[in-house]
């Protein structure tokens, strides 16, 4: 039974074209993860096939090969406006932040050049509320200060299916299509439809990568699922967090919240 | 489709409740007693509760802020799913102090159905209460209740029964019954997963069994269809019209109706993107896009539906509404409302009703604050295509914006249909009719004629009821013999001649704008009776005499000018009243005596006398 998932996708498809109608300037972030890959093939259901803004992608030079491969096929085979933002060093980050997490936070630097120059008004990022607690208070229609922060202590009231679209001039929206989705229906719906994957989900030699990172700070987990009914079946057991394997998040109990709350997707 | 899988179909439920009367704990209990965990959880949860020195606190498991840890208090809304052997469910934190009312109704709005926590010790307080209209508003009508902190009672029988009964009670009142009244300690685990023993008196559901209790919503299938457009995409030779069915069915070859244009065509295909098979129907909670076999307008928020079960297209609508912001709503305020994908610009038009929480007792109000609850009447220039609430609540709901923010949220509870505006009988070219600007504005058009001599105070009441009448989203304008002067009458002098151009020039000018829908204040001396009648004749039954009076002593004493002074000098020759005669009007339609009533009172008595005679009254009668 898949009539969940068509929910699911409905509603998904029902925030891509309200951002689409609403926002002017629009780019979409592609970590070439499970979860912005099943965006993107949302993205083409809610516009009957094509992806009418530029997919970006952060890249720190971090990521592991296969990423790199599969960016380049699919950028091509889906005929996407890729736009990679390459993002600044390290030794740039705030040097208060513990170390693996100032990794990350290239990222965020990265995002902020990105809308700088690029001048987006919003950015839709493939993140769940399932998969991390700041994440779960999260807002469909994200606002972000001038500086980019999140306030996450006044967000505005968002109900009904309506969104806070207006802004002041010179800051932006996060828009987070696929908040109410879990890890579980992103497998399963990547399943019904067949939408490509890239093959480090899968174990090798005992070890997968559940969420995907950059190599210097995400690390495989013990799995052998093999294929996606596999991963399917280890989902519904595990009690292990999905990122688990991310080393910033739980690098100290205020770790992430910091990162976010600075702009970290 | 179904909007949910009705066989596992996962549900919502929201935790409300007055502020610190432990939904937080009861759901990180929740998730612990139904090992719904994850591994290093209840770990982490003693080390943030240790490094605050406090004992282990189950909220922290929701609370993931580090200003909710904090400060011991949930902010924000959050969600968290789990599963039960009966089916998947998503559990909705919501904050229970009213600074976070936003957050609550964020959260709330998207439920299923509601768990109201009343802590046993203190009863139903008033955020248990606000929170209870709130479901009921935001149209979540399964509730069950917990009372807990029974602990801190000694799970006493008699309490729990007091508080129980007074909830249901309330509760009873917004015609909500709870599926069950449920006896609880959240610290403790007693009634959650479950059976206390130190409650053997109650033989009721816990708080899993309740929640397994609840059913799932109806998808509204079988209601009409409403199919609000969220955009038009050509990506190829196709136009496809993109949006979401909000209720009802939609299949190939049926007759659309868009509201509120009119406009009809006949489905030819449903869109879709790597289908197999062509697409033949589709039904409420998809999204989908259509073609059409001709070329209507047809735009964002526009409501395609059947020919048979439109929605009410209205320029005023009666709402109830909640208001979630420090700048209070008042009456004559602009907002935008907006219906689904529609946007109206709409004017507040009345405050019926303030909502007491505490008694649901309703008493008339000037302005609806923070929080509060209230029974307002909207007027939009704009045609609003829209359904009562009670019949479908998707299409019947909307948000108030101000600015840049969602303000409030409402649901129509009364159509003003108005004057039909189909019923064009006017032979104008124009296609907009005279009727429909009126209906649009929420009052006729018209000249309201102020004549009186100088100093009379024609002008002081000119402008304040213009001020009056545009706070209350009235378009109203003054027309005011100086100013005119300087412009369109320029270079007429104060011959008998050119007094009486100066009036038609007035007069034709009023009745353009008379036209267009606005009430036209004008502000003349206007001294000879035939000069006026001839303003009249232009103006034809729009045009209303008022007589401002006040002797010629009075206006001579007051003289604002210093226009008298002169003219008894000798300086100004044909002036009204000393060297000019004034005929005062016989049968004009009001008097005002300035020189007996105070300004306020005089504003007054126009105010009642516009009210009547231009007000949506005056609409009622049909009399346009
Ligand atoms: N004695 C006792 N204390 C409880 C019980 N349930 C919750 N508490 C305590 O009550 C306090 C408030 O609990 P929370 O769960 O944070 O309350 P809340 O309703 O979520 O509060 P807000 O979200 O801020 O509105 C905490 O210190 C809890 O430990 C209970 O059953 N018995
Ligand atoms: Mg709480």
């Amino acid at each position: 039974m898949t009539a969940d998932l068509d929910y699911l996708e409905s509603q998904s498809i029902y925030i891509l074209r309200e951002a689409y109608n609403r926002i002017d300037k629009l780019a979409l972030l592609w970590s070439i993860g499970k979860d912005s890959n099943a965006l993107l093939w949302l993205c083409r259901k809610a516009f009957f096939g094509r992806v009418p803004f530029p997919v970006v992608q952060l890249d720190t030079g971090m990521e592991l090969p296969e990423v790199y491969q599969f960016r380049d096929r699919v950028a091509k085979e889906w005929d996407l406006d890729l736009v990679v933002e390459q993002c600044p060093p390290e030794e740039e980050m705030d040097q208060t932040l513990p170390p693996l997490t100032r990794a990350a936070a290239r990222k965020t630097e990265g995002l902020k050049n990105l809308l700088h120059n690029g001048k987006y008004q919003g950015v839709m990022v493939g993140i769940r509320r399932d998969e991390q607690a700041t994440r779960a208070k999260e807002r469909v229609f994200s606002p972000r200060s001038l500086e980019g922060d999140w306030d996450v202590k006044d967000q505005p009231a968002e109900f009904w299916d309506h969104y806070k679209t207006r802004f002041e001039e010179g800051t932006h929206v996060r828009i987070h299509p696929l908040l109410h989705w879990t890890e579980l229906d992103i497998w399963r719906y990547s399943k019904r439809e067949e939408i490509p994957i890239v093959p480090l989900y899968f174990a090798k030699d005992g070890k997968r990568y559940r969420s995907l990172g950059e190599k210097n700070i995400t690390f495989p987990v013990d799995s052998t699922a093999g294929t996606i009914d596999e991963i399917i079946a280890e989902l519904v057991v595990t009690k292990i967090p999905e990122r688990a394997g991310r080393a910033m998040d739980n690098e100290s109990e205020d770790s992430f919240e910091r990162l976010r709350s600075a702009g970290y997707m | 489709m179904e909007i949910r899988n009705e066989l596992n179909g996962q549900l919502r439920i929201v935790i409300v409740g007055h502020v610190d009367h432990g939904k937080s704990t009861l759901i990180g209990r929740l998730l612990n007693d139904t090992g719904s965990l994850p591994d290093g959880k209840v770990e982490q949860v003693h080390e943030m509760s240790r490094k605050r020195g406090m004992p282990f606190e189950w909220a922290f498991v929701m609370d993931a802020l580090q200003a909710e840890r904090d400060q011991g208090i949930t902010i924000d809304t959050t969600q968290i799913h789990f599963k039960t052997a009966q089916r998947p469910y998503v559990i909705i934190d919501a904050p229970g102090h009213t600074e976070f009312l936003k957050n609550m109704v964020t959260g709330a709005s998207q439920a299923d159905a509601a768990l109201l926590v009343i802590d046993a010790a203190e009863g139903a307080l008033e955020q248990s209460r606000r929170h209870a209209f709130l479901l009921h508003l935001l149209g979540v009508r399964q509730v069950a209740v917990v009372v807990n902190k029974m602990d801190r009672v000694e799970f006493d029988q008699y309490r729990f029964e007091a508080v129980s009964r007074e909830i249901r009670e309330y509760l009873a009142e917004l015609d909500v019954f709870p599926k069950a009244v449920i006896p609880i300690a959240a610290r403790h685990g007693d009634n959650i997963v479950t059976r206390s023993d130190k409650a053997p008196w109650y033989d009721g559901p816990t708080v899993i069994d309740a929640l397994d209790a609840f059913r799932p919503q109806q998808t509204p299938t079988d209601q009409p269809l409403r199919f609000p457009l969220q955009d038009v995409y050509k990506p190829d030779d196709r136009r496809i019209l993109a949006g979401r069915i909000e209720s009802g069915r939609l299949r190939v070859g049926d007759t659309l109706r868009f509201s509120p244009t009119g406009a009809t065509a006949t489905v030819v295909s449903i869109e879709g993107w790597n289908h197999s098979q062509p697409i033949i129907a589709a039904q409420a909670g998809q999204s989908i896009g259509v073609t059409l076999d001709k070329r209507i307008f047809a735009e964002r928020g526009h409501i395609a539906h059947l020919e048979q079960g439109a929605p009410h297209v209205t320029h005023r609508l009666g709402v109830r509404l909640f208001w979630l912001t420090s700048e209070p709503l008042t009456v004559g305020k602009t907002y935008t409302l907006k219906i689904t994908t529609a946007e109206h610009r709409v004017t507040v038009e009345s405050i019926s009703a303030v909502i007491d929480i505490e008694d649901l007792s309703s008493t008339p109000a000037k302005a609806v604050h923070r929080n509060e609850v209230a029974e307002v009447v909207l007027r939009s220039r704009s045609p609003i295509a829209v359904d009562l609430a009670s019949e479908l609540p998707r299409t019947g709901r909307g948000v108030i914006i101000d600015g840049h923010d969602v303000v409030g949220g409402c649901i129509a509870v009364e159509v003003d249909e108005g004057p039909a505006a189909s019923t064009n009988t006017t032979e104008v070219s124009h296609a907009v009719t005279t009727e429909e600007r009126f209906s649009a504005n929420g009052h006729k058009g018209g000249v309201l004629w102020l004549t009186g001599l100088s100093g009379a105070g024609k002008s002081t009441l000119a402008m304040a009821l213009e001020r009056a009448l545009f706070d209350r989203g009235w378009q109203v304008f003054v027309l005011d013999g100086d100013n005119v002067r300087n412009g369109l009458n320029a270079g007429l002098g104060f011959s008998a001649s050119d007094r009486a151009e100066n009036i038609r020039r007035v007069a034709e000018t009023a009745k353009l704008f008379a036209d267009a829908g606005v009430l036209v204040i004008a502000s003349l001396i206007s001294p000879l009776q035939a000069d006026r009648a001839r303003a009249r004749a232009i103006g034809g039954e729009r045009f209303h005499e008022v007589y401002v009076s006040a002797d010629l002593a009075t206006c001579e004493t007051r003289d604002p000018k210093g226009l008298y002074k002169k003219a008894r000098a000798g300086e100004i020759a044909e002036f009204t009243g000393i060297s000019a005669p004034y005929e005062a009007p016989e049968s004009p339609e009001l008097t005002i005596d300035t020189g007996t009533l105070a300004p306020t009172e005089a504003l007054g008595e126009l105010l009642d006398y516009v009210d009547t005679t231009f007000g949506k009254t005056s609409l009622k009668q049909g009399r346009l």
